[in-house]
C-alpha cells in the first residue's frame, strides 16, 4: 500500500527549475504530504519561496506530473501560505547542493534580516568571508549578488528570507 | 468580524501593490544602471505576486477571481493611494516614491503579522521577508545618492517635495479604520504613519536631504475612496489590453 515515505521519495525527483541540483524537498517548499488510509488519495501541500516567483506554478505542475507518472489517480496539490516558507527551511543536503552548484547557501539565522548578514556572505568558491553585497536583486528573485575580495570574482547567494 | 471592513483593507493593500508593481515594471530595460533595472524589475515581480496573494484572500471572501478583479475594474473602483499611480518620471522620483512607499509597507506588513484575521497574518508573515529587501534597497540608495553630488541631492530633494503630499495619502483612513482596530485586524493608519515618519527621518538624517515640515503640507487624499489622478485610468486600460489579448498570461 502507498505510504507517505514512498511519495516523498518520488518528490525527490522534482527539482527547482532555476537550480536543477535542488529538489523541492530540499528547498523546503513541500510542507506536508498525506496519504488517505486506504492508500488511494494523496494530498501534497506546497508553499512558495517568493510570492512572485514564476517558477512556482511550474513546480506545482511537476509535482502533479510525478504523481501521475507513478500511477496515483486521485491527488490534490495545494499551494498556500499556511506554513510560510523561509530560507531556514532549506535542508542541510540542499545547502550542500547549492554550494556545489556555485551558489552561496542562505545562512541559518534568527529571521531578523540586517545588513551584516548580507555584507559578509561566505564565498562559495574559496570560503572567504571577505566579501561584499553588490545588490540584493539578482537574476532571479531568490538570488543576491556579491563580490569576493579574496578570489576577486562575483558570486550569487540564495538570499536569506 | 466585519467582512466589509476586511475587504476594504485587503483591496487597498492589494491595489497599492498591483499598481506600483506595474509602474515599477516600466523601468524594465530603462534603468539608469543595469543593477537598478534588475532591482526595479524584481521588485515589480514581487509586488505583483503580493497583490495576487491578497486578491486570493478576497476571492475566498466571495469577491471575483483575482484576474477579473485586477484587470476589469475602472479607476473609481480602485482603492490604491494616489502615490503609486503617478507616472514613473525620472529615476530620482521613482526612487523617492519607492523609499516612501516601502518604508510604510514593511510596517503595515509587520502590524498585519499580528492580525486577528489569520489568513492575513499568514500572508503578511511571509511577504514581510520579501519587502525587507525592498526597504534595504531603497534606504541604501537614498543614503548613497542623498549624500553624493549637489545635482543628485537637488534632484532627490525636488522629488521628495513633490512626492510627500501623495505619500501622506498612503495613510488616509478608511471609514472602517476604528472597527479594524477594535477587532484587532489592523492597528490603524495613524499609528502606522507615526512609526513611518520616525523611520524615514532616521534615514534622511544620514543624507543631505531635508524632510519638509509636514504641517505645511496638504495630504493628497481620495485614493482610498476611489478618487484618482488622471494617470490611473490610462494605466488600467493598458493593463486590461494586455490581459484581453492573452488572459492566461503570467502576471
Ligand atoms: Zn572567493
Amino acid at each position: 500500500m502507498l505510504t507517505k515515505e514512498q511519495v516523498l521519495t518520488w518528490l525527490e525527483e522534482v527539482k527547482d527549475p532555476e537550480i536543477p541540483v535542488l529538489s523541492l524537498i530540499d528547498l523546503g517548499v513541500i510542507t506536508d504530504v498525506t496519504v488517505a488510509e486506504n492508500g488511494e488519495k494523496v494530498k501534497v501541500e506546497m508553499t512558495p519561496t517568493f510570492a512572485g516567483c514564476p517558477a512556482m506554478d511550474y513546480m506545482k505542475r511537476n509535482v502533479e506530473e510525478v504523481l501521475a507518472k507513478y500511477g496515483v489517480q486521485d491527488f490534490e496539490v495545494r499551494m498556500s501560505f499556511d506554513k510560510p516558507w523561509d530560507s531556514n527551511k532549506v535542508t542541510a543536503k540542499g545547502r550542500e547542493a547549492l554550494k556545489k552548484f556555485g551558489l552561496a547557501p542562505p545562512p541559518e539565522y534568527n529571521l531578523i534580516l540586517d545588513l551584516d548578514i548580507l555584507e559578509h556572505v561566505k564565498c562559495p568558491y574559496c570560503d572567504s568571508d571577505n566579501t561584499e553585497l553588490r545588490t540584493p536583486f539578482g537574476p532571479t528573485l531568490c538570488r543576491s549578488m556579491h563580490y569576493c575580495n579574496n578570489c576577486r570574482q562575483m558570486f550569487e547567494q540564495f538570499k536569506p528570507v | 468580524m466585519n467582512t466589509e471592513a476586511l475587504k476594504d483593507l485587503l483591496y487597498k493593500i492589494a491595489d497599492d501593490q498591483l499598481i506600483l508593481g506595474h509602474r515599477n515594471s516600466e523601468w524594465t530595460g530603462f534603468g539608469p544602471m543595469l543593477e537598478e533595472d534588475i532591482a526595479f524589475s524584481s521588485m515589480a515581480q514581487d509586488k505583483l505576486g503580493h497583490s495576487l496573494a491578497f486578491y486570493k484572500i478576497l476571492h475566498e471572501l466571495g469577491e471575483a477571481e483575482p484576474d477579473t478583479v485586477a484587470f476589469t475594474r475602472n479607476a473609481n473602483q480602485f482603492h490604491n493611494c494616489q502615490l503609486v499611480e503617478l507616472p514613473i518620471g525620472e529615476y530620482d522620483f521613482s526612487l523617492i516614491r519607492h523609499f516612501l512607499f516601502d518604508n510604510a509597507e514593511i510596517l503595515r506588513f509587520d502590524m498585519l503579522t499580528r492580525s486577528s484575521y489569520e489568513p492575513i497574518a499568514k500572508v503578511a508573515t511571509k511577504l514581510k521577508g520579501e519587502v525587507k529587501y525592498h526597504v534595504l534597497h531603497a534606504n541604501t540608495m537614498i543614503k548613497q545618492l542623498g549624500s553624493s553630488t549637489d545635482e543628485a541631492i537637488e534632484r532627490l530633494q525636488n522629488s521628495l517635495n513633490e512626492a510627500l503630499p501623495y505619500a501622506l495619502g498612503i495613510f488616509e483612513k478608511s471609514k472602517f479604520d476604528n472597527e479594524l482596530i477594535a477587532e484587532g485586524i489592523f492597528e490603524g493608519e495613524e499609528k502606522l504613519q507615526t512609526q513611518w515618519l520616525e523611520n524615514i527621518k532616521k534615514v534622511l538624517s544620514q543624507t543631505h536631504l531635508e524632510l519638509p515640515d509636514l504641517n505645511t503640507i496638504t495630504p493628497k487624499f481620495g485614493g482610498r475612496y476611489g478618487e484618482h489622478t488622471e494617470h490611473l485610468q490610462p494605466l488600467l486600460d493598458e493593463m486590461a489590453e494586455v490581459f484581453s489579448i492573452d488572459p492566461t498570461a503570467e502576471w
